[in-house]
């Protein structure tokens, strides 16, 4: 195994990471598209305050299964899953589940940003508005301190009143992040965050994960190795529905177990 | 995230939710209710008013046996002579905005203003041919009656072609245009032919909707009592007939009534049907 | 002659390839120039056709105004405001027929909107994937029938029964209302306005409720899952995104309604009552520009009798032109998804 070409990156840096309490428990998940069997057997730990990534291939399942923490399939009939995730000692894939409530404790950021046909303010405060009966003076204050924590107060706390669809590309996904944070969830979900995104952009949202980890658990799921090097705590790897390898970011990238990571970390397919 | 966590707040959030989502099952239950109503009535009333002497004899003065037969005639006439002269205008019309015209300002108007004749008002339509026609000759016509119905056809006709024609793959006119044919030939013999089915479905629909008209057929066809196969006088037809039986006095007129109403309905409910299988068909 | 093998492979023979193969072996200068004329004739043919359509409205409006002339230039612009009409004096205003259509159909808005909104919401949001073709098309249904037999059910089913037990339930307890109460009084014959007004708000659900679910269908699954994302309840998630969202297109979608509501005649005659009058009460007969013209069109021996119904219609053919045209110009925006824009 050729560790030059590995070591030689400078983004993957060697981390001590302080094990951690899991936040979310995933054991024998088994996801089903109609027949098609999509997730098998999946178990992992999402580690509380940590970032962790799921990488992989086109295909392999990982935004399917980022999908079945906050039961964001349960919208879709024909969709199913099996097995358990376990939160706070609840397993969320029970039948008696409220799935509002478990939404607003697991937020989600999307691919392509999505902003609400309505003002910046409104965007953020609207998650808010729904579990929470704040003054207009405390929802300006929550609204302020969630822009600030996506860094995109600066840029914007002249123009709150704007529609949110008037912003660029970049500051449109901050301001999906600002209103996915205002809620204070506890786990806060990136499908794919910078795909649609400039490098500039990119970097600036990375921070952001880097720096939200300290409040919220993060599950990121990124097609680019890199950015999940850069970023993450924990990795996993998937492939064709299955969980390949999962471990501390560090150790996957430099010294992974199975011979199947190293390939698609080398880049040799995928 | 159990249940027993809700808040007041969020169990009223939740009720508001029921409730709302409660109204939208209670309004599509309210439109099914009243179409099954609708047809219902009709069929209960239509059916026990059919017999085949309803074919064979012509409209009876009241109180008189007699049938439908002269507007049933004079209904096929009408409509007939309508969808003959308008389907080659709307389609010709259609193949200029889909393959000429596209976003040129005079067929971008073109569209606009067929647009807006497809819902407009009939029998202002009807009052147009008046004004224009029976007016000066003085004298109501089955003629007229088409010429009526064939205008509210046309934009109906012109839209299915144009949406028709847009499906078409470029390739394949452009496999056509460079073996060197001339345009003309590439979109009769090619374009058009592919869509053929969408173009036969689009002049169902029209049927299907001139078939019911009635107010554009008040001031030009009229109606006549009598059988009569003569286009250039008033003529006997289905919904004129149907209104003015209706609304009358006599039992056995609207009894008559209810026959011809069910008639119509049913030609126009097979008419939409044989529609969308054709669409369906060609789509394949 | 070249080329006779050629089609071979074709499904069928194609009858340019023919043409190609009888082409004289001469300049193709020439022959391009014939399939040019061919192609300009053929071009400027169908765009004569085209043109008919825009010719149609021209020659629409001009030919009512000439026919509306002789009424309006006698009667001058208070023929809107004055609601005598008498065929004895020859002395005719069309404010009654004019309120009595914009009064139908603005209860046809007022029930029609709300339920057809609902209708779209069950066919988006809640029907199972099963369901949702044949629920459709049962709803696009309600458009296909036409309109006389609206006209029937309503005059011989609906108004009896609503005359009998809605409409004195109705005076009995909406009628004690101050102010409000005075709409609804009138006899309880089931023939009036209400009526019609309500029996249009069915015949206009169809086309409403059909915009507004075409509309629903195209916001993007991303963002309604953004806000599901929250932790908001389906209708949350309608109320605040989805309608915001489709705002433009939804509007079209009542203009359509209305513009279909304004002009609509058949079964609005049966039961409005052809009353020349305007009246407070809903539940009193009266008159539209479209029932007016069918009533009494063929009975009018007077040419100005003849000039001012005419002139009701142009009036009416107009307010429909706008108000499609709004409606028109609404839907083509949400199309290009301009509606988004705030």
């Amino acid at each position: 195994m050729s560790t030059e070409t590995l070591i030689s990156r400078p983004d993957v840096v060697s981390r001590n990471v302080v094990p951690a309490a899991p936040k979310m428990s995933i054991r024998g998940l088994d996801f089903h598209y109609g027949a098609y069997h999509a997730l098998k057997d999946i178990s992992l730990d999402v580690g509380e305050r940590r970032v962790t990534a799921f990488i992989g291939p086109s295909g392999c399942g990982k935004s399917t299964l980022l999908r079945v923490l906050n039961r964001m399939y349960s919208l879709y009939p024909g969709q199913r899953a099996s097995g358990q995730v376990l939160m706070n000692g609840e397993d969320l894939l029970a039948p008696g589940v409220d799935l509002n409530m478990l939404r607003a404790k697991v937020g989600m950021v999307f691919q392509k940003p999505t902003p609400f046909p309505m003002s910046i303010h409104d965007n953020v405060a609207f998650g808010v508005s729904l579990y929470e009966d704040l003054t207009p003076r405390q929802m300006d204050e929550r609204v302020e301190w969630a822009l600030t924590k996506a860094a995109l107060w600066g840029e914007v706390k002249d123009k709150l009143k704007q529609s949110g669809m008037a912003l660029s590309g970049g500051q449109q996904q901050r301001l999906c992040i600002a209103r996915a944070v205002a809620v204070q969830p506890e786990v806060v979900l990136f499908d794919e965050p910078t795909s649609a995104l400039d490098p500039i952009s990119t970097a600036k949202i990375e921070e952001l994960i880097a720096e939200l980890k300290s409040d919220y658990t993060i599950a990121i799921v990124t097609h680019n190795m890199q950015q999940a090097a850069r970023v993450s705590d924990y990795t996993a790897y998937m492939y064709l529905g299955e969980l390949v390898e999962f471990g501390e970011t560090d150790e996957l990238f430099l010294k992974p177990k199975k011979q199947a990571t190293e390939d698609y970390i080398t880049g040799r397919f995928g | 995230m159990d249940k027993s966590g809700r808040s007041p707040r969020y169990r009223k959030r939740l009720r508001v939710n029921r409730f709302n989502l409660a109204m939208s099952l209670a309004a599509m239950a309210f439109g099914m209710a009243f179409l099954l109503w609708i047809l219902a009535v009709l069929f209960i009333n239509g059916f026990a008013a059919l017999s085949p002497t309803l074919f064979t004899q012509a409209t009876p003065p009241p109180g008189g046996a007699g049938g439908l037969a002269n507007a049933i005639f004079g209904s096929l006439a009408i409509v007939g002579v309508a969808t003959v002269v308008s389907t080659p205008i709307g389609v010709l019309a259609g193949i200029y905005l889909a393959e000429f015209g596209k976003d040129k300002p005079i067929a971008r108007a073109t569209r606009f203003i067929n647009d807006i004749l497809l819902s407009a008002p009939s029998i202002v339509i009807g009052l147009f041919v008046y004004t224009v026609y029976v007016a000066r000759v003085q004298h109501f016509s089955g003629w007229a009656g088409s010429a009526a119905l064939g205008l509210i056809a046309v934009p109906v006709i012109v839209r299915t072609t144009e949406n028709m024609l847009h499906l078409v793959p470029a390739s394949l006119r452009e496999a056509a245009i460079a073996l060197g044919a001339p345009m003309w030939k590439v979109i009769l013999k090619v374009t058009l032919r592919a869509v053929r089915g969408g173009v036969v479905t689009g002049m169902l629909l029209a049927v299907a909707r001139i078939s019911g008209e009635t107010a554009p057929l008040l001031f030009t066809a009229l109606n006549n009592q009598f059988a009569s196969a003569n286009m250039n006088g008033p003529m006997a037809n289905l919904p004129v007939v149907i209104f003015q039986f209706a609304m009358s006095p006599f039992d056995d007129w609207k009894h008559l009534a209810w026959a011809g109403a069910l008639l119509i309905t049913l030609a126009v409910l097979v008419l939409n049907v044989l529609a969308r299988s054709v669409f369906r068909q060609a789509a394949r | 002659m070249p080329n006779d093998a050629a089609p071979a492979t074709l499904p069928s023979p194609m009858p340019f390839e023919r043409a190609r193969a009888t082409r004289d072996p001469v300049p193709p200068v020439r022959h391009g120039a014939a399939a040019r004329r061919q192609d300009a004739a053929f071009e400027r043919l169908t765009q004569a056709f085209a043109l008919l359509v825009l010719a149609t409205l021209v020659a629409i409006i001009v030919s009512l105004g000439i026919s509306a002339w002789p009424a309006l230039s006698k009667f001058g612009p208070g023929f809107f405001f004055d609601s005598t009409w008498n065929p004895v004096t020859n002395v005719f205003g069309g404010l009654a027929p004019i309120y009595g259509t914009l009064v139908t159909s603005l209860i046809a808005l007022a029930i029609g909107v709300p339920v057809s909104f609902g209708i779209a919401l069950f066919l988006t949001e809640m029907a199972p994937a099963a369901l949702k073709r044949p629920l459709g098309t049962a709803v696009e249904l309600l458009a296909a029938i036409p309109s006389i037999i609206y006209g029937m059910w309503g005059l011989f089913v609906f108004a009896p029964l609503f005359g009998d037990h809605v409409q004195p339930l109705l005076t009995a307890t909406l009628g004690r209302i101050p102010l409000v109460g005075a709409l609804f009084q009138g006899p309880p014959n089931g023939i009036g306005v209400m009526t019609a007004g309500i029996i249009l708000s069915v015949m206009i659900i169809p086309f409403i409720a059909s915009v507004m679910r075409d509309v629903f269908e195209i916001v993007p699954p991303v963002l309604k899952e953004s806000a599901y994302g929250l932790g908001a309840t389906t209708w949350e998630v309608v109320w605040n995104v989805v309608l915001p969202y489709t705002r433009v297109g939804v509007i079209g979608g009542v203009m359509l309604g209305l513009g279909r509501a304004l002009g609509e005649t058949m079964a609005v005659t049966f039961v409005i009552g052809n009353a020349y009058r305007i009246r407070a009460g809903l539940f009193e007969p009266g008159n539209s520009i479209a029932s007016a013209l069918a009533n009494e069109f063929n009975e009018a021996s007077d040419p100005i009798h003849r000039s001012s119904l005419i002139a009701l219609g142009l009036v009416l053919f107009l307010l429909t032109f706008v108000v499609l045209a709004l409606s028109r110009m609404l839907i083509a925006r949400i199309a290009k998804g301009e509606g988004t824009r705030t």
